[in-house]
């Protein structure tokens, strides 16, 4: 008990729900984000001496409702009242609170609170931050860390950003059927965008962004608890979860991209490959598919694969197709075409791609597929036209690395091989 | 006799753990763990997956299969030790170090173990870390 570092996932973890309900209860994100906090202040000054208290989420909703209305008391000078209220005989209040934090309200609430920073007039790096300050509690200066951007300007944008949120009414009714699937929609996209955020990073920041792909992944396992039964909420995270498990193998010590097909599968985490395929297995059963199950099937195929030639590309171009058909993307078809090249070829693989070039001609992967197609056909100064553009249009110096590799063994193959 | 030691934790508040501090927590354990194994006392461990991962067959005169956990309870099952030991006291003082590698919140449910069958699994597993 001396060393209160426990306490930090204690009260991380407790963050949503205590949040959501004082959300609920003052309709003020400030005034609950400050209840919040005065009860997160209490509980490190009690709960080292006096151990935990059983239900650490509704404690910090009490205390921390009983502090903020004292505080509105004090500051409306109606009534003195003692300095530390009494906080130690909450055990039946806190037992009433336990029971609601249950049902069904509580999980409108964290759903609700995770929605506000959805808000659509909001572009999606500032839901990303706002749901990382509010939802999950990083500092500002950890946000800006993360985004490689300076703390004031980090400071700015969330307020700026919850300004706008506060503006904005969302509705603390019980939300209708389509009303819940709508949220849940918006919701699920966020944390995907945040777990991409810490996933497509460059290997200079790759540590200090995977904290991102973390924290999307711990959204993912709340929004499972609050719908345990949703088969793409189980895709969702079983799709982040097996992407996390390759994060140690994409890049090399010089950091440089490791393609899939060669990576060191020794270094993908074997944990989260386990909870992943369990998932995907769970959310199966239901029969009722969507984007995020069959993304995270093919995911699934890759991993179950224990080297690059054991994979079922015969299935993933069938997924692929299932892919396109639900939720129709030229970067869908320029990913299926990469299963179709293993299967039936490069002549078929680029076939496919070539009328995907008017929509995805700025697009650095597509130049990149083109020229790794047309180099196995043979037609050398083609593919070298492809790699030249895809250079041009490389996010990192990483991507632009790699594909200049592939000029290089270019320039050292005879021409017409 | 032999015990079922049962960790139970609060798995929201375990998923929260920063990086190091689950490391250092894990370190903990583990030597508290070894000491064990090398008196001979310790049995078959498992760390279990988070209860989102969990199916639930509900028996009846239908069988129902939910997701989730059998029931949603405050601190879940996370895993377990079967150790031997010669006395409740003994095995309580072994589940207290376990505490003290692992403070916070969190409770060790000393169960002693009625029968253990050891089965070999046809296909050696690679566990997940």
């Amino acid at each position: 008990m001396n060393d209160p570092t426990w306490l930090d996932g204690v009260l991380r973890s407790a963050r949503p729900t205590a949040l959501a309900a004082l959300l609920r209860y003052f309709r003020d994100l400030d005034l609950a984000e400050e209840a919040f906090q005065e009860a997160c202040l209490r509980a490190l000054r009690t709960w080292p001496q006096n151990g935990p208290p059983r239900e650490p989420a509704s404690w910090l909703i009490f205390v921390g409702r009983n502090a903020a209305l004292d505080d509105v008391r004090r500051r409306a000078k109606q009534t003195v009242l003692p300095d530390e209220p009494q906080i130690s005989d909450l055990d039946d209040a806190e037992d009433r609170l336990a029971d609601r934090l249950d049902g069904e309200q509580y999980r409108d609430d964290i759903l609700r609170l995770l929605f506000i920073c959805c808000h659509p007039e909001l572009p999606a790096t500032q839901q990303i931050a706002l749901a990382l300050r509010i939802v999950c509690g990083l500092s500002v200066k950890e946000i800006a860390l993360a985004f490689l951007v300076s703390e004031a300007a980090m400071e700015q944008r969330i307020t700026r950003a919850k300004a706008r949120v506060g503006a904005g009414e969302v509705p603390f009714e019980t939300p209708s059927a389509a009303e819940r699937t709508e949220r849940l929609e918006a919701v699920a996209t966020m944390i995907y965008l945040l777990f991409n955020e810490g996933y497509s990073a460059r290997r200079e920041d790759a540590e200090r962004r995977a904290e991102l792909a973390d924290e999307a992944i711990r959204l993912g396992r709340l929004l499972l608890h609050l719908f345990p039964a949703d088969p793409e909420v189980m895709g969702l995270l079983a799709l982040m979860l097996l992407q996390r498990a390759r994060m140690a193998a994409r890049f090399d010590e010089a950091g440089n991209v490791v393609l899939l097909e060669d990576q060191d599968r020794s270094l993908w985490h074997a944990g989260q490959i386990a909870e992943g395929l369990a998932l995907i297995d769970k959310a199966v059963r239901h029969r009722r598919p969507g984007p995020y199950q069959v993304q995270a099937a093919i995911a699934a195929l890759h991993a179950r694969a224990s080297t690059a030639q054991d994979t079922d590309w015969a299935e993933i171009d069938l997924l692929y197709a299932n892919l396109e058909r639900l939720r129709p993307s030229p970067v869908v078809t320029l990913n299926r075409a990469v299963a179709v090249n293993k299967l039936r070829g490069a002549e078929a693989a680029l076939a496919m791609i070539e009328p995907l070039e008017p929509k995805l001609s700025a697009y650095f992967y597509f130049h990149g597929v083109r020229g790794a197609l047309l180099q196995q056909l043979g037609r050398t100064s083609e593919a070298r036209e492809s790699f030249g553009r895809a250079i041009a249009l490389a996010n990192s110096p990483a991507e632009a690395a790699h594909i200049r590799q592939h000029l290089d063994r270019l320039q050292a193959a005879p021409q017409n091989s | 006799m032999l015990y079922a030691i049962l960790c139970y934790n609060d798995e929201k508040a375990v998923a929260a753990w920063s990086k190091p501090y689950h490391d250092q927590v894990m370190q903990q354990l583990t030597v508290v763990q070894d000491k064990l194994a090398r008196q001979g006392r310790l049995g078959p461990v498992a760390r279990l997956l988070p209860t989102t991962a969990a199916t639930t067959l509900r028996k009846g005169r239908e069988n129902m299969v939910i997701d989730g956990p059998f029931a949603e309870t405050k601190e879940q099952l996370l895993g377990f030790f079967i150790v031997d030991f010669a006395s409740l006291d003994a095995a309580l003082a072994f589940a207290k170090e376990l505490a003290d590698a692992n403070p916070g919140t969190g409770s060790y449910e000393v169960r002693p173990v009625a029968e253990l069958q050891e089965h070999r699994l046809a296909q050696e597993r690679k566990p997940a870390a």
